[in-house]
């Protein structure tokens, strides 16, 4: 957001020390509130995880803290707080003490690079998804420092597992970012949502069959990367008891989790951004354009539709993790190999593949009708998708003589 | 070999989305969660099967004053005292104690009973702030009810049904609690009994 800072410092003439002095200001306020940001986000999700999960499972989950429970993270967070720090005698010391660290900063980097509207990111660096990618894998460090460090055969176990998850799922990960900064040819996080557009059909999902199966790459390679359920094997409760976090109390322990919640959104937030159109308003086909031409009011109305649309698309991803999560049963491990190297990596190349087939297939004439209509068809079995799920589901529904009841849901 | 792989990748995305259908409708269907004790639609004493043993309560009106179910009691839970009238020759009871606290829900005294006014309720959860207010006094002290007398016409009326068994309660918040020698009394009682009957 330096541009804002500029705009904002041009008319004030600061001497060039104070110019700096001003940025680093400027930086420790954007980093707090990504930070409160991030903070306020994990908590709230673990809420609303509880209650949806409570939901799937015919009970009603945490109701009793502030209105319908809302206040309950902020409940939990505090007693984490209180909480004894226990530190086991036969741990080493240092690295014990010092994993939390280096594992939410894993998490909380990427969101330095997440543009969470038009012009609405901490930094607009070039190399934004690449970077993302580089920064949380930062916590793979941290994870098998605090297994090893516990000195305990459980920790040991769910670092380990977790260094292979977490390195393994980076090729298909990597290869399903590569076909769309292959389409969109920029690494930049703002570009890679310019190239795409409003509607559906414009996003990258949707552009060509090859995009349309990269984006469910990705979301399994993210998930495993974020140690999320299904992939959850290095804190496998029913296996590991904890995994590597067994041996931590407290904070230490909150440390973990609060990263675990924030890398929802951060999944979320890639998923968003490179396949589902970002912060782009459908109708608008060139929003920077249309910034610049609205008056001091309107660009404020435009950047936050914008971040309101990201916001929309975001949660509804934050939504199907919560699900899915609460759906799929816990893989193996060789089942989460088998995944990864026999199923995802292949098609991971089939898929970059095919996608820069489709860029070199000329645009003009008759070619433009047949990306357009391929577009077209993508979008619809994508909508075929969701709407088949929700027919499935008021089909579950009624096959047991059931009705749809909103009861306690608040 | 071929056909097996994509055959599995069918298989795992059909399944993922019929696993999420189903998770999804259970979101939008009725918890089967009962709230207890604060949110819940009727009191739980009502939503009870009338078969639970609760806490012990009389219905002094159809009770003989036989005092089987003082001496079938095994742990002298109960205590009953009676009065007869010299002049009409007819039978008073003037207490019936039952302490809570020490009743272990056995049931024996309800299988005794040959009215049935001593039988079990659906309530259960006696909390107070004084172990002695869990003393039932079923006769007010001073009070004298007529013995109920079993006649050969009519049949005994028996254990009521669907009626509220709440009233129970207002003695737990009473604000005097009892003395405990006369709480005790009931201790007392089967002691002496038991030294006269050479046991």
């Amino acid at each position: 957001m330096k541009y804002l800072f500029d705009s904002l410092t041009a008319n004030w003439n600061l001497s060039p020390w104070m110019t700096t002095l001003a940025l680093v200001l400027w930086v420790v306020v954007i980093t707090a509130g990504v930070l409160v940001f991030m903070a306020t986000f994990a908590g709230f999700t673990s809420w609303v995880e509880r209650r949806i999960a409570g939901r799937m499972q015919s009970r009603i989950g945490p109701n009793r803290v502030g209105p319908f429970g809302g206040l309950q993270w902020l409940a939990d967070g505090l007693k984490c707080f209180l909480k004894e720090d226990v530190i086991p005698k036969a741990t080493d010391p240092v690295l014990f003490r010092l994993a939390p660290y280096l594992v939410f900063p894993g998490g909380f980097a990427a969101f330095a690079a997440l543009p969470f509207g038009y012009g609405i990111a901490a930094s607009n660096i070039d190399i934004g998804i690449f970077y993302i990618t580089a920064i949380t894998s930062l916590v793979v460090i941290g994870i098998l420092m605090a297994g090893w460090s516990s000195n305990n055969k459980w920790s040991l176990i769910g670092g380990v597992r977790s260094a292979a998850q977490i390195i393994s799922y980076e090729i298909p990960g990597g290869l399903a970012i590569l076909t769309v900064v292959v389409l969109a040819g920029t690494l930049n996080m703002h570009e890679l949502v310019v190239a795409q557009g409003g509607w559906p059909w414009h996003w990258f999902i949707f552009r060509n069959p090859f995009t349309f199966v990269a984006f469910f790459i990705f979301f399994a390679s993210i998930l495993a990367e974020g140690n999320r359920t299904p992939f959850d094997l290095p804190e496998a409760e029913s296996e590991l008891v904890a995994g590597y976090l067994t041996e931590y109390t407290g904070m230490r322990f909150l440390f973990f989790l609060f990263t675990e919640w924030a890398n929802v959104w951060v999944i979320s937030a890639l998923l968003t951004t490179l396949f589902l159109g970002g912060w782009q308003i459908p109708g608008i086909t060139d929003l920077g354009a249309t910034i610049a031409a609205a008056t001091s009011l309107g660009k404020w109305f435009w950047v936050l539709l914008s971040v309101a649309m990201f916001f929309i698309k975001t949660s509804a991803l934050v939504f199907l993790v919560i699900q899915i999560r609460w759906t799929l049963p816990r893989l193996r491990v060789d089942q989460l190999m088998i995944m990864c190297w026999k199923y995802l990596v292949p098609m991971g190349f089939v898929t970059l593949l095919g996608s820069a087939i489709f860029l070199v297939l000329p645009r003009e004439g008759a070619w433009a009708w047949f990306h357009l209509s391929v577009q077209g068809i993508m979008t619809l079995i994508g909508f075929a998708i969701v709407a088949g799920l929700i027919g499935r589901a008021w089909y579950n529904i009624h096959a047991l003589k059931d009705r749809i009841s909103l009861e306690n849901w608040l | 070999m071929l056909k097996q792989y994509f055959k599995n990748i069918k298989n795992a995305s059909t399944s993922i989305f019929e696993g999420l259908a189903v998770t999804l409708s259970y979101m939008v269907r009725k918890p089967i969660t009962i709230q207890y004790p604060d949110r819940i639609e009727k009191p739980l004493p009502e939503m009870l099967p009338p078969t639970f043993r609760g806490i012990l309560e009389v219905d002094t009106g159809i009770c003989t004053v036989c005092m089987a179910c003082m001496k079938r009691c095994p742990l002298d839970t109960i205590y009953i005292e009676s009065e007869r009238d010299p002049e009409t020759r007819k039978n008073y009871l003037t207490r019936f104690d039952i302490d809570v606290a020490r009743c272990m829900v056995c049931g024996l005294c309800t299988e005794v009973c040959p009215t049935g006014a001593i039988r079990h309720s659906t309530e259960f959860d006696a909390v107070t702030s004084d172990v002695i207010n869990l003393v039932m006094r079923y006769v007010q002290p001073g009070d004298k009810i007529p013995a109920y007398k079993v006649s050969k016409e009519e049949e005994p009326p028996g254990v009521p049904q669907n009626e509220p068994y709440c009233r129970l309660k207002k003695q737990w918040d009473a604000p005097a609690p009892l003395q405990p020698d006369e709480v005790r009394g009931a201790v007392r009682w089967k002691k002496q009994t038991s030294k006269q009957e050479g046991r």
